[in-house]
């Protein structure tokens, strides 16, 4: 048994001792020729012999019962195989890192939109025809709330509170005291949810579209009522997850309960309408922001509470103060969280939960004070960086918020910007925002396989456009001094090492960590041969160096050397407050008779400790701003205020950013650093860090060209227009 | 019902359901999953080919509209060790993050890229008539139809550029 480290105190910083060159580059992915050629296989993309497929049925009622199934109007189409339900239909997807099967509600409804039943055929066309034709008989319970503001049923937590607020609110100078609202968004990955399941001897494989496998697998055994090792899963390939494939969903449960009765392989892909039902969603939110601020512009006072929803049952709420919690010291703070119970599709994880929307809040906020105060909004935000996290105590590890927020605003030029310029119509304006993500590490395992010829990386870890593939094959290449072709990454198949999974941005740091002990391992191993200390070992483009020996890794290694390891949280994660920090910088063009919003340029600079892979990481964070820039202008999930459904289930409907709404410059960069508590490569997450406040910059931007405040996201058009009209432009 | 279509250089005789679309045909008749699906309702562009030299979404028209048509999916462009410039400048600008938008985009550029050779103009063009100048907001304006939820978009555009007027 590989025994687990624990990160309790920083290591040496060995990635800066070894000499293969590797680490940090801009390599490209592994995976790219497969993916550009159309090669790689996501989960639809195989159709086994004798494979069902199967389409998705949803609940038309917002609660209640079905009551019957009614198959009598599918007695004519040609090929229909079966119609499925019961007790093991899952509700919703799990929660990231649940482990257990989500609700399995039998015949309850608890939504509109809830999968009830798998219609299986022999053609698509045939399932999808008897899905539609199928006729459910429900008892409608009537009556479900579904709006969060009238909610009967508010669970509101005891505030995070430190300070004396009334003293600290009432001796500030400066105030801003404002309600800001966001409306529900999606995920809204390009691969819808897919699925195709077959049973050998009671063992089941899918192949499915998922985040996290060693939770998955947990997940998908317990709603089928296996033990999880009689279940196998694939996912090599993932077409964007941004959290709404953490969990085991419908598609998969369906697909496993449906081949399992038929005796035959069944795929289940969702319809893009189903995804946006049936999958989790960010929860809308209400914030209501205090800041209080002395004449010099320090901040007395810092309070943020928040009404989140989810349905009842469900524990996930929005973390929106996450950070909140930890960018800014006040003499006093406030932090309070209510959950409205409402029958809507349940929400979840979305990228960045927590920072993406409450981040935007908390800078357009700071943005205000600012304006009250006459000062310089990244004065203001230096100002008021804290010394330890204010409300814990704990010590910062790698911070380099200042620089990103003075570096940032040099390479921007800040200090020059167009100051509320006209071009023409459009009104000209900046504005920025800082980025705050909390850093973490997370239990992960991985081997190394070394042998003459290169090495081998095993681990269940998934790559869902993060870069694993590529990360991975850097840090084994890097340790073991081998070039980027002589190392082989093999991913996302349960039967290997279980690694983090992808979520929470902590990825990487995670997974990579234990490739890193992985290969160290097999570094003291080469050592050891050689008759060096491992400090003294030098390993580059396949040649050992040590004790005055130099030997070709061919030479070397017989066989095979083998290294696994498994890294877990442990001292540090306590001791120091590890994030992901930048800043972010935009100007706009807001058209003075339209209201449209352009964004023109946009500049992230970020602290993500040591840059694993500069290429992909410049892509997460860029990817992450497009996201934060999305989110300021356009997503928004409308809901039947009658039945709370998605009113705008598709994406002709919900406005995810195209092309030409990201045709500004947008460009992220980084600060080199270290941060030698985050984990052994001293590496932070970034996939999540650059949506934090970017969408904040967009709305201060907005303020800057038009001087109006957008306080309820989306600024569409029509708010921007109502605005400007309110304001006498 | 009998469609023959030539997929990449190569003819298939299929036997199918009227109501398979071009996309499920590829895919799932002639095993090509090069091509994806994001959204079967013309939304997303995932699913877009060239179809006799042009591009279209393939979810959007039946494959009985297209018997003895010449359609080229993105296994027709290139291959590992053998990719068209277009499909290397993707993987060299990181045109792409998870993939599956990837191959719409670049059949979707590779269809813009002669429409604009050809003179069309867009909704962005200065004028109607003339040479096109694919400035990046033409570009972005000629791609809008194909969404990226990664949000590659400045290095989609990036590898675009950088092969446009040299192929
Ligand atoms: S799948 Fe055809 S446009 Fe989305
Ligand atoms: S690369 Fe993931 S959707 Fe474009």
């Amino acid at each position: 048994m590989t025994q687990t480290f624990k990160m309790d105190e920083p290591l040496p910083r060995l990635l800066d001792e070894t000499r293969q060159g590797l680490i940090g580059t801009p390599m490209n992915r592994p995976d790219g020729p497969l993916k550009v050629s159309g090669r790689a296989d996501y989960a639809a993309d195989r159709l086994p012999d004798g494979t069902a497929h199967g389409v998705l049925v949803r609940a038309t009622i917002t609660k209640g019962k079905v009551t019957r199934l009614d198959e009598s109007a599918l007695a004519g189409i040609e090929g229909v195989v079966a119609v499925l339900s019961g007790p093991n239909f899952v509700r919703n997807p799990a929660q990231g890192m649940a482990g257990e099967s989500p609700v399995q509600p039998g015949p309850r409804v608890d939504y509109h939109g809830q999968p009830i039943a798998l219609v299986v055929a022999e053609t698509f066309e045939a399932a999808r025809d008897a899905a539609q034709r199928l006729v459910v008989e429900y008892d409608d319970a009537g009556g479900a709330e579904v709006d969060p503001d009238s909610a009967s049923e508010v669970e509101t937590d005891d505030p995070d509170a430190t300070g004396d607020w009334d003293e600290a609110w009432g001796r500030a100078a400066a105030k801003v005291d404002v309600t800001y609202t966001t409306p529900g968004q999606v995920s809204a990955a390009m691969e819808p949810h897919a699925a195709l399941a077959h049973w050998d001897s009671g063992r089941l494989t899918l192949h499915g579209s998922q985040q996290m496998l060693r939770f998955n697998r947990k997940e998908l055994a317990d709603a089928v009522g296996v033990d999880p090792s009689e279940v196998r899963i694939l996912s090599p390939y993932v077409g964007g997850g941004f959290g709404s494939k953490l969990g085991i969903g419908a598609e998969a449960v369906s697909a496993a309960l449906a081949s399992r009765d038929l005796g035959r392989p069944v795929r289940v892909v969702m319809a893009r309408q189903t995804v946006f039902d049936a999958v989790l969603r960010r929860t809308q939110t209400s914030q209501h922001v205090r800041l209080a601020a002395d004449a010099d512009g320090r901040l007395l006072a810092l309070g943020h509470d928040d009404l989140v929803s989810n349905l009842p049952e469900e524990s996930f709420a929005e973390p929106t103060t996450n950070a909140s919690q930890f960018t800014y010291g006040a003499a006093a703070l406030r932090f309070q969280q209510s959950v409205a119970r409402i029958h809507r599709t349940p929400s979840g994880s979305v990228r960045a939960p927590g920072e993406a929307v409450g981040m935007v809040v908390l800078e357009a906020a700071v943005d205000e004070l600012a304006g009250e105060l006459g000062m310089d909004p990244v004065e203001l935000r230096l100002k008021n960086i804290p010394d330890t996290a204010p409300l814990t105590g704990q010590d910062y590890s790698g911070r380099r918020l200042a620089d990103c927020l003075r570096q940032g605003a040099e390479r921007f030029g800040w200090a020059q910007r167009p100051k509320a310029e006209r071009d023409g119509d459009w009104l000209i304006g900046c504005g920025m925002a800082a980025a705050a993500r909390k850093n973490m590490l997370t239990k992960a395992a991985a081997r190394v396989r070394l042998t003459g010829a290169g090495a081998v990386v095993e681990t269940d870890m998934t790559d869902i456009g993060t870069g694993s593939y590529a990360i991975l094959a850097q840090i084994a290449g890097e340790l073991l001094g081998l070039p980027e072709s002589k190392v082989e990454v093999r991913l996302a198949d349960t039967d290997l090492p279980g690694a983090s999974g992808s979520g929470g941005s902590f990825g990487a740091g995670s997974t990579g960590s234990a490739v890193f002990l992985a290969a160290r391992r097999i570094r003291e191993q080469l050592a050891a041969q050689l008759g060096c200390e491992p400090g003294e070992l030098t390993l580059q483009d396949g040649i050992a160096r040590g004790a005055n020996v130099e030997k070709s890794l061919a030479d070397l290694v017989q066989d095979e050397l083998v290294g696994e390891a498994e890294i877990a949280s442990g001292e540090a994660a306590k001791s120091h407050l590890s994030a992901g920090w930048g800043a972010h910088f935009c100007e706009v063009a807001v058209h003075a008779w339209t209201g449209e919003v352009r964004v023109r340029r946009m500049l992230g600079l970020f602290d993500i400790g040591r840059v694993l892979n500069r290429k992909t990481a410049t892509s997460q964070a860029v990817g992450g701003m497009i996201w934060g820039l999305g989110g300021a202008l356009t997503e928004e999930l409308h809901h039947d205020p009658r039945t709370g459904h998605i009113a705008n289930r598709d994406l002709a409907n919900y406005h995810v950013a195209a092309h030409a709404d990201a045709a500004g410059r947008i460009e992220a960069d980084f600060v080199d650093d270290r941060d030698d508590w985050a984990n052994p490569m001293q590496s932070k997450g970034v996939g999540e860090l650059g949506i934090s406040g970017s969408g904040g910059a967009v709305l201060n931007a907005i303020h800057a060209a038009a001087g109006v405040r957008i306080r309820h996201l989306p600024a569409t058009p029509d708010k921007v227009i109502a605005a400007l009209e309110a304001a006498g432009r | 019902m009998h469609t023959q279509l030539d997929v990449n250089g190569r003819a298939y005789a299929l036997d199918h359901d009227p109501r398979t679309t071009l996309l499920d045909a590829l895919r799932d008749h002639i095993g090509l999953y090069g091509t994806k699906k994001g959204c079967d309702h013309g939304q997303c562009g995932a699913c877009t080919v060239l179809v006799n030299g042009r591009r279209i979404n393939s979810c959007l028209t039946l494959a009985a509209m297209h018997d003895g048509d010449e359609i080229t999916t993105v296994e027709g462009l290139g291959e590992p060790g053998a990719l068209a410039p277009l499909q290397q400048a993707f993987v060299d600008c990181d045109g792409y993050q998870c993939g599956y938008c990837t191959p719409g985009q670049i059949m979707s550029a590779t269809g813009m890229l002669e429409e604009a050779k050809a003179g069309d103009p867009s909704h962005v063009s200065a004028s109607l008539s003339g040479d096109v100048a694919l400035d990046d907001s033409e570009i972005a304006e000629r791609m809008s139809g194909n969404l990226c939820r990664c949000s590659a978009y400045p290095f989609i555009r990036q590898a675009i550029h950088s092969v446009e007027g040299k192929e």
